[in-house]
C-alpha cells in the first residue's frame, strides 16, 4: 500500500492530510508532529488565544475525530531524528517509517537571544500553543511586560497585554517598528496607535541583557538604561526549520528549496509552509514566507503532486494582523512600489494605502477596510488611476474589470 | 447532532453532521466538503469560504456584519443569499440547513 508521511504540526501539515484524503488518496497517511497537539492554527496564538477569547480546540485545523474517521496514523510529541532519502525512511524515537512520498512541513523556530540573563525565568518566545499557555499563566500575575522586537507578533501581544491592564514597553532596534515589513507611513500609524493606547515604544533600542532576582527576570537592560519588567516576550524573527532536510542532502538556501510544484531536490520529497524557499511566478522571484495562506496553498499543491498531479503554486502573498479593534489586511509587498495612494483617513482608523509600480497595483495595506483589500486582490497587476483610488467618492466596484 | 446539506456547484450533495457552535465553514472542512478554501481559518479575513444559503433558511440567520458585507460586496458571484460560512455558527435552529457552494472561491 502506498504510504505518505508528513512531518509537522502546523497548518501546512494539517491541510496536507485533509487534501490528500480530499484528492481521493486511500493509502496510509502517517503524521508525525513534534508538539503534543494536533495540527493547529498559529495566527490566533498572539491574538484571540492569548486574550482567552478562543479555546484551544477551536484552533485545530481539523478536529480530533477527523483523524480517526479518515484513518490517519498520528504520532504526536514525536521528534524526527533523520530522513534517509535513499532508503526513503523517516526515523523517530517511536520507530522508523517507510514512505513513498514525504512532505516536510516543519515550520520555523523563533530566533533566540543569547545575551546575559537570557535564561532567566519570565522570558518567553511565542511560537507554540505551549508557549502561549506559559505566557498566559504568568501574565495573570504580571504587571510589567517588556516586548523585545517591534514586529507584528510583538505588537499583537502588546495590544492584548495593554488591554488586559499590564504596563507594556516595546523595544525596537531599528529606527521604526515594523521596519523590515512595511513602509514608514504604516510604521508611524501603528507607532502612534500603540502609544495612544498606553504602550511605550523605544526605537533604536537594543536589548543588551536581563537582570533578575531568584532566577526570575526583573529588568531588561538596554545599554546603560534599564526597564523594569516581570514578564518578557521576545519576538525578533524566525528561522526556517531546515536541519532535517539539510542532513538528508536536500538542497536548502534560506529555507528548503522547492520548485513551483513544492518538490524539493529529491523527487519523492516535498515541502510546504514557512520552511520553504519557493519561486513565485507572479512576482518573478523566490520567496520565503511566514504566512498561513502560503502554508495552506503549498499544502494543497504538495498533496496533489504527491499523488501524481501537476499543480503549480502561484499566488500573490497576503497577510493579516489584528491589533486592538483594527484588522490589517496586507497583500503583496509595498517595497515593490514606486508610488503610494492613500484612500480614507488614518485618523478614523479606517483607511487603505495602495501601492503602485508603474501605475499598476502591487500591494495594499488595508486597515479596517476589507473592501479595499478585496479590490487590491482582484486588481493586482492592473493599471488603476491613482486619483480614482484616492477618491472616496469613486465606488471601488467601478474600477473592477467588467465581467 | 444537527445536520447540514452542502450542495456542490456540480450538484453533488453532502449531508454531514456538525456540533452546535461550530461554524458552517468548520463543519464543511471537517467533513472534506470540497469548494470551501477557508484560507484564513475563520477570521473573516479572506472571503474564501463564500456560500449561497438556501432561500428558505436565510431569514433564520443572524445579521451580516459590516466586515462580512464588505468582503462579499466585490465577489463576482455575489447573490442576495451570499454569506461567509465562517460567520455562521451551527445551532438547533439551523438543523437541516441547505447550503449551495459557488463554482469558485476568489
Amino acid at each position: 500500500m502506498t504510504q505518505m508521511v508528513i512531518i509537522g504540526g502546523g497548518q501546512a501539515a494539517g491541510q496536507a492530510v485533509a487534501s490528500l484524503r480530499q484528492e481521493g488518496f486511500e493509502g496510509k497517511i502517517v503524521l508525525i508532529g513534534e508538539e503534543s497537539t494536533l495540527p493547529y492554527q498559529r495566527p490566533p496564538l498572539s491574538k484571540a488565544y492569548l486574550s482567552g477569547a478562543v479555546p484551544a480546540e477551536k484552533l485545530l485545523v481539523r478536529p480530533e475525530k477527523f483523524y480517526e474517521d479518515r484513518d490517519v496514523e498520528v504520532h504526536l510529541g514525536t521528534t524526527v531524528t533523520a530522513i534517509d532519502s535513499d532508503q526513503k525512511t523517516v526515523t523517530t524515537a517511536d520507530g522508523t517509517f517507510d514512505f513513498d512520498k514525504l512532505l516536510i512541513a516543519t515550520g520555523s523556530t523563533p530566533r533566540k537571544l543569547t545575551i546575559p540573563g537570557s535564561d532567566l525565568k519570565g522570558i518567553h518566545y511565542l511560537r507554540t500553543m505551549a508557549d502561549v499557555d506559559a505566557i498566559r499563566a504568568q501574565m495573570a500575575d504580571s504587571k510589567r511586560l517588556c516586548i523585545v522586537g517591534g514586529g507584528y507578533i510583538g505588537l499583537e501581544v502588546a495590544s492584548v497585554a495593554v488591554s488586559a491592564g499590564l504596563s507594556v514597553d516595546v523595544l525596537e532596534m531599528e529606527a521604526r517598528i515594523l521596519q523590515r515589513v512595511t513602509t514608514p507611513f504604516m510604521s508611524a500609524f501603528y507607532h502612534q496607535l500603540h502609544e495612544s493606547r498606553g504602550v511605550k515604544i523605544h526605537t533604536e533600542t537594543g536589548c543588551s541583557g536581563f537582570r533578575g532576582t531568584d532566577q526570575s527576570v526583573t529588568h531588561v537592560q538596554c545599554g546603560d538604561a534599564e526597564i523594569e519588567a516581570d514578564l518578557v516576550i521576545v519576538g525578533i524573527g524566525i528561522m526556517p526549520n531546515i536541519q532535517l532536510a539539510l542532513d538528508a542532502g536536500i538542497a536548502c538556501d534560506n529555507g528548503i528549496t522547492v520548485d513551483d510544484h513544492c518538490q524539493t531536490s529529491h523527487p519523492d520529497i516535498y515541502a510546504a509552509g514557512d520552511c520553504t524557499n519557493h519561486p513565485n511566478p507572479i512576482l518573478g522571484r523566490r520567496l520565503r514566507l511566514e504566512s498561513v495562506p502560503n502554508a495552506m496553498d503549498q499544502a494543497r499543491t504538495s498533496a496533489a503532486n504527491m499523488l501524481g498531479g501537476d499543480k503549480t503554486y502561484a499566488a500573490v502573498p497576503w497577510f493579516w494582523s489584528d491589533q486592538y479593534e483594527l484588522k490589517l489586511q496586507m497583500l503583496g509587498f509595498s517595497a515593490d512600489a514606486d508610488a503610494a495612494v492613500l484612500r480614507g483617513d488614518p485618523e478614523t482608523l479606517q483607511f487603505a494605502q495602495f501601492y503602485l509600480f508603474d501605475g499598476k497595483i502591487v500591494a495594499v495595506d488595508a486597515v479596517n477596510s476589507p473592501k479595499e483589500f478585496m479590490v487590491a486582490k482582484q486588481l493586482f497587476g492592473h493599471s488603476v488611476a491613482a486619483h480614482d483610488l484616492a477618491n472616496p467618492e469613486v465606488d471601488l466596484k467601478s474600477l473592477l474589470p467588467s465581467v | 447532532m444537527p445536520s447540514v446539506k452542502f450542495i456542490e456547484h456540480n450538484g453533488t450533495e453532502h449531508v454531514v453532521e456538525g456540533n452546535n457552535g461550530d461554524s458552517l465553514m468548520v463543519i464543511a472542512t471537517s467533513n472534506l466538503v470540497p469548494g470551501i478554501d477557508a484560507d484564513c481559518g475563520g477570521e473573516c479575513s479572506c472571503a474564501t469560504c463564500h456560500v449561497l444559503v438556501d432561500s428558505e433558511w436565510l431569514s433564520k440567520l443572524g445579521a451580516i456584519s459590516e466586515t462580512e458585507e464588505s468582503m462579499l460586496d466585490l465577489n463576482p458571484d455575489r447573490e442576495p443569499s451570499s454569506r461567509l460560512s465562517c460567520q455562521i455558527d451551527m445551532s438547533d435552529d439551523l438543523a437541516g440547513i441547505v447550503i449551495n457552494l459557488p463554482e469558485f472561491q476568489y
